[in-house]
């Protein structure tokens, strides 16, 4: 069993990396790494396994939290919160968790199975359900799957706590659980359906939480070297440079919870006179290039800010920012064509046959 | 009406006279380690100048950064009570939980939590916890604690459980200084909380500086009321700011940028306001600062509240100059320059250097830097330019050109012709625009609060009154008052149609004749 214990610099790192990942969405780390700096220096010590080693048997408890991220910087996090939804969901079904993952590595969902494991005293599983950070339950590997959707529970930090036993689908899940959310205040931590090991081996994106702290971690040794923080993503990670420039314009919308919009650029060094377009909902979706489509979901867009490599969030970008655009490989999960009926880009009202910046 | 405008900046103090609009008198008198000193030196001054005479002065207006400079500076802070109600939630990031330990060790003499709060919607998160209120109140009087922030879940949204909270503690304690983080507004806790527990530790020096700046005033043989210029261009009486020390945060630069509208009669533009050792870069709309809508961070710490949107970059008169690499700033001889800098006898190279062997200004001995050859000056000037374009750029909001109006004791570095700039305007008493700004801030009003069982256009006219009366009150003139921000919020889950309206008006300050003091 190799069990590796995750320093607080990994999560540091981490943080800086689920935030790249979280490709413009996701939501800022910042409280879940607060926590984890408290736990920390209290004697918690959080170790992480690969899911590889799980046996087919192992249950596994996958996290995450659910909600308006408005009432999250009012409310906060507080970590027992996400344990105690475990524990409700080992209450409910009687399994005992081998460890916790994160349905989504990208942005603040990264850190809450830390925050899980640290009070349960279990291993954080190295892996998650999106690779990235998607706006809806049905865009994970598990439903691409089509594994089952349910039980799921629900916990409120005054104690309130709700399990949705039985839903027929993934869409029924949302509907279900958003309801219940929504009572709640709008915020929602939940402890998704067990997953057995096999499902884990076999559905799970695999390394995704050394992959965050891995990229991370060449960001701030980029930082505290003055080196080029884009080159050291690169230098860690098969990712494609794609564009560099800075915000001309961005358009926002909020329709249907979802904040949607796009953002274009004025390309300059190597890409001087070239205009680029990136839209979003909630996390980048599509980039075009002087008009045609260049990079799309599943590939992971990550929009940088060119001189501290750290990502610039679809809520924050703002004219005049000076970005570098990258892509990084998507999960083969989603590239079946059951993947990109769940995550392409006509799952997100585009017209277009999804072709890889990794193809060319 | 005659008033006098101040401004305490780190290296110098600069005063006008504002007489029925114009400005009759303009000094620059070194800043004193007492603060009041120079303060004194600036009235001396602008006597000597005859311009004052005997005349009446409506108010004195001063701007400081005093309050700014207390955090940074880690020195006069007060210990300081936090009084948190929104338990069960965010009992594991207590107050000053990301603060940096140095700072958290000076100001934090305690942290009380307790169940209150509200929703998103206005319902109640939890009941407010009056014994628990009272309880904690009792335990911070017995640490001595005097100052007490206190925050509570979705405050800006419904303040009624801070208010009451702050009765209680005042019972408890009386005399004791508090302050709501709804008053400093902003959805956010942690920052709106921390804006709060600055401004709590600011109360001893709050109370000690503005009444120094009264004793000068009165010191002066001047017989005018105090305000304290705030960061939206407004200012507050003494009371009030003293209330309130963190709206006076980047006062000054709120002050250059006002000023330099007012000189050049431009409403909507960039300002560069050049000192001795920064550039503040600002956007003026409607003749006022744009908001920053984001977190700042103030001394290390992060708040969310009304500041202006600025950039400030290490370049400014006094910068050093180094050639090989080229480099300028962000270090500086700051108000050492006129012994320092080359020019001057000195052996600091600095970009006032510069200025002067480029023939763009006429300061210091000529001589001294005649090694300077025209390369290398253009080589300087430009790496400035371009240090002052970029951020011009970055503060823009959409593309297209500006104008740009620059003011500062060193406006000089900044060329006639700039990226993306329409024109650059340069004013008379352009390097005291930050003491005008501060002589024409006019005073306003503010009222935020539910009201139920009215009318939208009933409520809004009721709090459009109250925001009046406090607006004359604070000192405004009646006639001149305007509504400034008009925002109605209806809170569903409240009965009897509750809707919160905020409404700001602003006005000139009146002339003090039959004023009651």
């Amino acid at each position: 069993m190799t069990l590796c214990e995750i320093t607080l610099e990994d999560i540091e790192s981490l943080a800086v990396g689920a935030w790249i990942l979280g490709t413009g969405g996701g939501g800022s780390p910042y409280l879940g790494l607060l926590n984890m700096r408290r736990l920390y220096a209290e004697g918690h010590r959080v170790w992480l396994m690969p899911a590889a080693e799980l046996a087919d048997d192992d249950w596994v408890a996958a996290v995450s939290n659910m909600g308006a991220p408005l009432v999250g910087q009012e409310r906060l996090t507080d970590s027992r919160t996400i344990a105690r939804a475990v524990a409700l969901m080992e209450e409910h079904t009687g399994y005992r968790f081998r460890g916790v993952m994160a349905l989504e590595i990208g942005g603040g969902n990264s850190i809450q199975p830390l925050m899980a494991a640290a009070h349960l005293e279990r291993p954080v599983i190295d892996a998650d359900m999106m690779g990235r950070a998607y706006p809806e339950a049905q865009m994970t590997s598990v439903a691409v799957g089509d594994l089952r959707p349910c039980p799921l529970t629900t916990v409120d930090v005054r104690g309130l706590e709700a399990v949705v036993d039985k839903v027929p689908s993934w869409k029924w899940m949302e509907r279900v659980s958003r309801k219940i959310c929504v009572e709640y205040g709008s915020i929602a931590s939940t402890c998704k359906a067990p997953r057995t090991g096999r499902e884990v081996k076999h559905w799970g994106i695999h390394g995704t939480t050394t992959k965050a702290i891995e990229i991370g971690r060449a960001v701030r040794e980029a930082q505290r070297t003055h080196a080029d923080p884009i080159a050291a993503i690169l230098g860690v990670e098969p990712g494609k440079l794609l564009y560099q420039g800075k915000v001309r314009d961005v358009e926002r919308r909020t329709t249907e919870g979802f904040l949607r919009g796009r953002a274009q650029f004025a390309g300059s060094g190597d890409w001087l006179g070239a205009a680029m377009r990136i839209e979003f909902q909630n996390e980048w979706i599509v980039a075009w290039l002087d008009g045609e489509p260049i990079a799309m979901s599943p590939d992971l867009i990550c929009v940088l800010d060119s001189v501290s490599g750290e990502a610039v969030g679809t809520e924050t970008i703002r004219y005049g920012q000076r970005v570098t655009v990258i892509a990084l490989p998507p999960p083969r999960v989603f590239l079946t064509p059951k993947g990109l009926a769940h995550v392409g880009p006509r799952a997100f009202g585009y017209d277009i046959d999804f072709r890889s910046v990794f193809d060319a | 009406m005659r008033r006098i405008g101040i401004d305490v900046g780190g290296t110098n103090t600069d005063a006008v006279l504002i007489e029925d609009g114009q400005v009759a008198a303009a000094i620059k008198a070194p800043t004193s380690e007492d603060v009041t000193g120079g303060i004194f030196e600036a009235f001396a001054r602008l006597k000597a100048t005859r311009a004052l005479g005997g005349g009446r002065v409506d108010a004195v207006m001063i701007g400081t950064t005093h309050f700014m400079n207390a955090v940074v500076q880690r020195r006069h802070l007060s210990k300081v009570a936090a009084l948190r109600l929104g338990m069960p939630a965010s009992a594991s990031l207590p107050p000053f939980c990301d603060w940096s330990p140095d700072l958290a060790r000076l100001v934090a003499g305690g942290v009380w939590m307790v169940e209150g709060g509200h929703e998103y919607d206005g319902r109640p998160f939890m009941p407010l916890d009056r014994e628990g209120v009272h309880q904690a109140a009792r335990e911070m009087r017995a640490k001595g604690l005097r100052s007490v922030a206190i925050s509570a879940i979705f405050s800006p949204l419904d303040p009624s459980h801070e208010r009451e909270a702050a009765a209680i503690v005042a019972q408890e304690n009386p005399g004791a200084a508090i302050t709501c983080s709804a008053d400093l507004g902003r959805i956010g806790l942690l920052e709106r909380e921390n804006a709060g527990l600055l401004n709590a530790a600011l109360a001893d020096l709050a109370h000690d500086t503005i009444a120094a700046f009264e004793a000068a005033i009165r010191g002066s043989g001047l017989d005018a009321p105090l305000f304290i210029t705030q960061n939206d261009g407004t200012v507050a009486e003494a009371a009030q700011a003293r209330r309130l020390p963190v709206y006076s945060f980047a006062s000054g630069a709120t002050n250059s940028m006002r000023g330099g509208a007012y000189l050049s009669g431009l409403a909507d533009a960039m300002v560069v306001d050049v000192g001795g050792t920064t550039t503040d870069i600002g956007q003026l709309r409607a003749g006022f600062p744009r908001e920053a809508n984001s977190v700042v961070r103030i001394g290390g710490v992060r708040t969310l509240f009304r500041m202006p949107d600025l950039i400030s970059i290490g370049l400014g008169g006094g910068s050093h100059v180094s050639l090989e690499p080229l480099q300028i700033g962000p270090l500086s001889v700051g108000y050492r320059l006129p012994s320092e800098g080359i020019a001057f006898g000195g052996t600091q190279l600095t970009a006032t250097d510069i200025a002067i062997a480029a023939g763009l200004i006429a300061l210091g001995d000529r001589t001294r830097v005649a090694d300077l050859d025209r390369a290398t000056c253009a080589r300087v000037l430009g790496a400035a330019q371009r240090m002052i374009e970029a951020n011009v750029d970055a503060m823009k909001t959409a593309a297209g050109d500006v104008p740009l109006i620059a003011v500062g004791g060193g406006a000089f570095l900044v060329p006639d012709r700039l990226e993306g700039v329409s024109r650059v305007i340069r004013v008379r008493h352009g390097d005291c625009a930050n003491a005008v700004g501060a002589a024409i801030a006019q005073v306003s009003g503010e009222v935020d609060q539910v009201f139920r069982d009215l009318t939208r256009a009933d409520a809004i006219a009721k709090a459009a009154a109250l925001a009046a009366h406090r607006a004359v009150a604070a000192g405004a003139d009646r006639a001149s008052l305007q509504t400034v921000e008009t925002e109605d919020i209806p809170i569903a889950y409240l009965p009897g149609n509750a809707i919160r309206v905020r409404v700001r008006v602003i006005g000139d300050v009146a002339a003090s004749t039959g004023r009651d003091r």
